[in-house]
Formats: structure tokens, C-alpha cells, sequence
């Protein structure tokens, strides 16, 4: 079984709600997709090219200043739970842990250290991307910025005139660079206002997914916001539209909660309750239904009507109740009634923990 | 509705703007929407990345002049309309103008203007083995059934051994 206390900070300092916002924004990612030169791209190169590229880039990695003490894992070799585990955590994509349609890939890896990680033959060669807690742009992108410009020095990245930053799929194709930002909208989910906020995003080129990305579903009011041009457009561009959007989108949901409890207070108080109440004694506990209730307690924290509960143990309820979370603390993989129970039980631990 | 800035034509498009803090919505007829740099075709053609690949299934056919298949992965135009993937960093320039559309509908734009990179020297790299490289695009050939190029390839690769 994968230990995760091997890595530098057990792959959770974007847990630590220390960002600006971090009730309403859990975390910021920034990533950039880069291709060695002289290989075919990852789903078209071979095993053999996969591995040779694994090689070349790990003697890179082992003489990097911007990341210490890195930890390479070879995906390809862990168990599925494992994979899953690391995924769930937010540290690699569904496609690198082969939890999309297509198997793991021979040569898929992830260098990680603190806050940032750099995935290797995902859709593209190299996936760098820096994870932080809370609404951090700027610093985010500092990290990711040194860190790519030491790695383009030991590698040749395939970089193309007028193309930019050459990419498998030619939406990220330029600066290569995505930027989501993972936010709480319950405000507006409940107040009927996030339809008109959601469009808005598409129409100003930014774009809104689930918790985990591409095809992921909404779960807990939980959206990650991001761009959706990566060309034509300079990094610092992108990065300062993001930043504008949501602020603007974090002042709605601020003005939401405040609507919220002028017109409904006693009914959203009573709701938000009932949510506590149920995830401080329920004996089973499905995934989604955790996510909604974890999500009524979030606002309440966020609107001071429940007091002692901290963010932080907030963010960590969110990870560490999925499967193979559950799992890895259990020692055994679950089935999903066996992890519905587990769940309950975690929750209500960590509840009652806190109230102490 | 007629447009917010003349009072006169119809409005085709809502602009929302954002400055500062403060957004504003604007209702704008195509000519005063041209007239501010929002182009109105690109708008209204422009497909969420969920469309992508129907995108590229329905407007994307081969300019002329382009030769069918990249020399370097063997990759053609009819593999990245299946899998919305391109098969190397030379399909980029094989399929060039083919992309330089799809890039404008996709992106609003096809120029990178962001950082630019510049490789290292490859006496600064460590040495990967040009054999190896040539080895993978005979494998990649043969798969191909380009045997012309095999042959080519194959010779190349005595050359070296």
C-alpha cells in the first residue's frame, strides 16, 4: 500500500485553508503542459519512447533547485486503490491514474513535493502544476514559472514559432497553461442566482467544472472556475482575467449569503443545522450525501452560525471521506455500503474531536 | 432589443465587461460590436471545449496542398479528427494551415503571444541516442505499412551503426 507520510508534506498543504478567501475558495491550481522534443506524444508514443522519456526527465528532476526533496512514484506500478487514493487527493489526474476509460499507461509517474508536482506521460509528456490553499494566484504561478523555466533548461521543450507551447490536444495549445480556481457557491445555488453566474463565466471565456476536472460532476455547490483559451493571450493575461472573474464571483456569493439571511434566515439556520446535526450522528453516510451536508456546514461556518469548527478539518472532511481515503485508513479496500459506514464513523469522529 | 450604444440597429450580442471591480452588461448591434473588436461571427461560432471534437469532425478538412500524413509519427488528419489528438510536435507543422483555422475557432486567435522559449544548446543536454530515436520511427513506420519510409529509415540507421 502506497504511504503517502513519504511525501514531503503527505500530498495535503493545499488543505490548510491559509489562502485569502478560504471559505469560499479551497484552493488554487495552476498547470502547465509541456512535450520534450524527438518523441511522438504520449498517446501515440510507444511503450519503449514512454519510458525512455520517464529516464531523461527523472536525471532532470534529480538536479532541480526549485523542488526539494522530491518524491518520483511510478503510477504505473501502483495498485488501483492506490492510484485512486492519489487521485482523490488531488495530486494526479484521472488520466494519469488510468481511472478514465483507458488503462494506466506504461511510464506514468508524478514527481511530487511540497505544493507542487509534475506529472509525467500524461496526455502530454510533462504536466507541471502547483496546488495551493485559498485564492493564491500570484504565488502559485511564481512556483510554477521557476520551476519551468529550470526544467526547459536541462529537457528541449517542443516549442513552436507561432504556436506557442506545443500540445496532444490543440485546446492547450500556447501558453499551455490552465489555472482553476476550486470554490464553495452554495450562496448562490440556493438563492437560484448561479445559473446567470455560470453563463456569465462562458461568455467572458472562463469555464466551470466539477470537483475533479474534465466530466466531472458537481457535488457539494463545489466548482472549479478556469480558462478556457490557452492561445493569443499572455500568461499574465489569463491569470489577472481569472483573478478579476472571481473576485467578482466571490463578491456575488458574499452578497448571496447576505440576502440568504435577511430573507430566510430561521429557514437557512434550521437547514444548515439539521445538516450538522446529521453528520455529527448518521451511522451511514453515501459520498454525495456527505459532499451536501459538508457543504451546509461549510456555509454556517461561513456565516459564524456554528463557532470551534475550523476550516482546515472542513477541507480534510472533504478528502478524506472518499473511497479509497476510507480504505487506506481501514487498511482494506471497502465496498461502497462498508465505506458508507466508515464514512459516518470518520466524520463523527472528526466532528466530535473538534468540539472538545 | 436594440443596441445599448446606437439606439438604432438590433442587439445581436451581450457584452459583459469587466472593469475594475464593476461589470456592466452591454446589448450591442453587430455593427457597434465590430466597431468595439468583439468579432460577432467568431462569437457565435466559437464551441465549448465539450465540442471539440465535434468541431473538428465537422469543420475541419484537409487544406489543400498538405501532405497526408506527418513524416515523423506517421499520424494523419483522419487520426486527429477520431481521437482530437495530435500525434507529435511535427503534426503541427505537417497539418499547419489545417490548424491555423481550427486554432482561430477554438482560441479566437492562432499566435502565441506569450513567453517565449528558448532551448537549451544540445551540447548543455544530456546525450539521447539519435539510434534510438530513428529505431522508434521504423517501428512506427512499419506499423504504418509505410515501407518506403522504413526503408529509408532503416538505411539511415545502418548509417549510424
Amino acid at each position: 500500500m502506497l504511504d503517502l507520510s513519504l511525501l514531503p508534506d503527505g500530498g495535503a498543504s493545499w488543505l490548510d485553508a491559509s489562502g485569502e478567501h478560504a471559505d469560499i475558495v479551497i484552493s488554487t491550481r495552476i498547470r502547465l503542459a509541456r512535450n520534450l522534443e524527438g518523441y511522438a506524444f504520449t498517446p501515440r508514443a510507444r511503450d519503449g519512447e514512454r519510458l525512455r522519456i520517464l529516464t531523461q526527465v527523472r536525471e532532470a528532476f534529480a538536479s532541480l533547485r526549485s523542488i526539494e526533496d522530491g518524491v518520483l512514484v511510478r503510477v504505473d506500478e501502483l495498485a488501483p486503490e492506490d492510484r485512486l487514493l492519489l487521485h482523490e487527493r488531488h495530486l494526479v489526474s484521472k488520466e494519469l491514474a488510468g481511472l478514465n476509460d483507458q488503462p494506466v499507461r506504461t511510464g506514468a509517474a508524478v514527481y511530487l513535493s511540497r505544493g507542487v508536482g509534475i506529472m509525467v506521460n500524461e496526455e502530454d509528456h510533462l504536466r507541471l502544476q502547483a496546488l495551493h490553499s485559498g485564492f493564491h494566484v500570484a504565488d502559485a504561478f511564481g512556483v510554477i514559472e521557476r520551476l519551468d523555466a529550470e526544467l526547459g533548461n536541462k529537457v528541449p521543450y517542443a516549442f513552436h514559432n507561432e504556436f506557442g507551447y506545443l500540445t496532444a490536444c490543440p485546446t492547450n495549445v500556447g501558453t499551455g497553461l490552465r489555472a482553476s480556481v476550486l470554490i464553495h457557491l452554495p450562496g448562490l445555488v440556493l438563492t437560484k442566482e448561479i445559473g446567470k453566474v455560470l453563463a456569465g463565466l462562458q461568455q467572458v471565456g472562463l469555464t466551470y467544472r466539477g470537483m475533479y476536472g474534465e466530466g466531472s460532476e458537481v457535488v457539494g455547490n463545489f466548482f472549479q472556475i478556469s480558462n478556457q483559451t490557452t492561445l493569443g493571450r499572455s500568461e499574465g493575461e489569463l491569470l489577472d482575467y481569472l483573478v478579476r472573474v472571481v473576485r467578482h464571483v466571490i463578491e456575488r456569493e458574499e452578497e448571496a449569503r447576505r440576502v440568504l439571511l435577511r430573507d430566510a434566515g430561521y429557514i437557512i439556520e434550521d437547514k444548515l443545522w439539521r445538516a450538522f446535526g446529521t453528520l455529527r450522528y448518521a451511522r451511514s453516510l453515501s459520498f454525495e450525501e456527505a459532499m451536501n451536508y459538508l457543504s451546509g456546514v461549510r456555509l454556517a461556518v461561513g456565516l459564524k452560525l456554528i463557532s470551534g469548527l475550523s476550516v482546515y478539518t472542513l477541507n480534510k472532511l472533504l478528502i478524506f471521506s472518499q473511497l479509497a481515503h476510507l480504505g487506506h485508513t481501514e487498511g482494506r479496500a471497502l465496498t461502497e455500503s462498508e465505506a458508507n459506514v466508515a464514512r459516518a464513523r470518520y466524520v463523527r469522529d472528526t466532528l466530535a474531536a473538534e468540539a472538545e | 432589443m436594440i443596441c445599448d450604444l446606437c439606439k438604432d440597429g438590433e442587439a445581436v450580442i451581450q457584452l459583459t465587461e469587466i472593469e475594475g471591480s464593476g461589470v456592466r452588461q452591454l446589448h450591442l448591434c453587430e455593427k457597434c460590436a465590430a466597431e468595439r473588436g468583439v468579432e460577432t461571427t467568431l462569437t457565435a461560432a466559437k464551441p465549448q471545449i465539450n465540442n471539440f471534437l465535434q468541431t473538428i469532425h465537422e469543420q475541419m478538412p484537409a487544406a489543400k496542398g498538405e501532405p497526408a500524413q506527418c513524416s515523423f509519427c506517421q499520424a494523419t488528419l483522419a487520426d486527429f479528427r477520431a481521437t482530437g489528438r495530435l500525434g507529435c510536435a511535427h503534426c503541427y507543422d505537417t497539418f499547419e494551415s489545417s490548424l491555423r483555422d481550427l486554432l482561430r475557432r477554438v482560441h479566437g486567435n492562432s499566435r502565441h503571444i506569450g513567453r517565449r522559449y528558448v532551448a537549451p544548446l544540445p551540447t548543455e543536454l544530456p546525450h539521447v541516442s539519435s539510434a534510438t530515436e530513428l529505431r522508434d520511427r521504423l517501428k512506427r513506420a512499419i506499423d504504418a505499412e509505410q515501407f518506403e519510409l522504413a526503408a529509408d529509415i532503416r538505411d539511415k540507421l545502418r548509417g549510424i551503426e
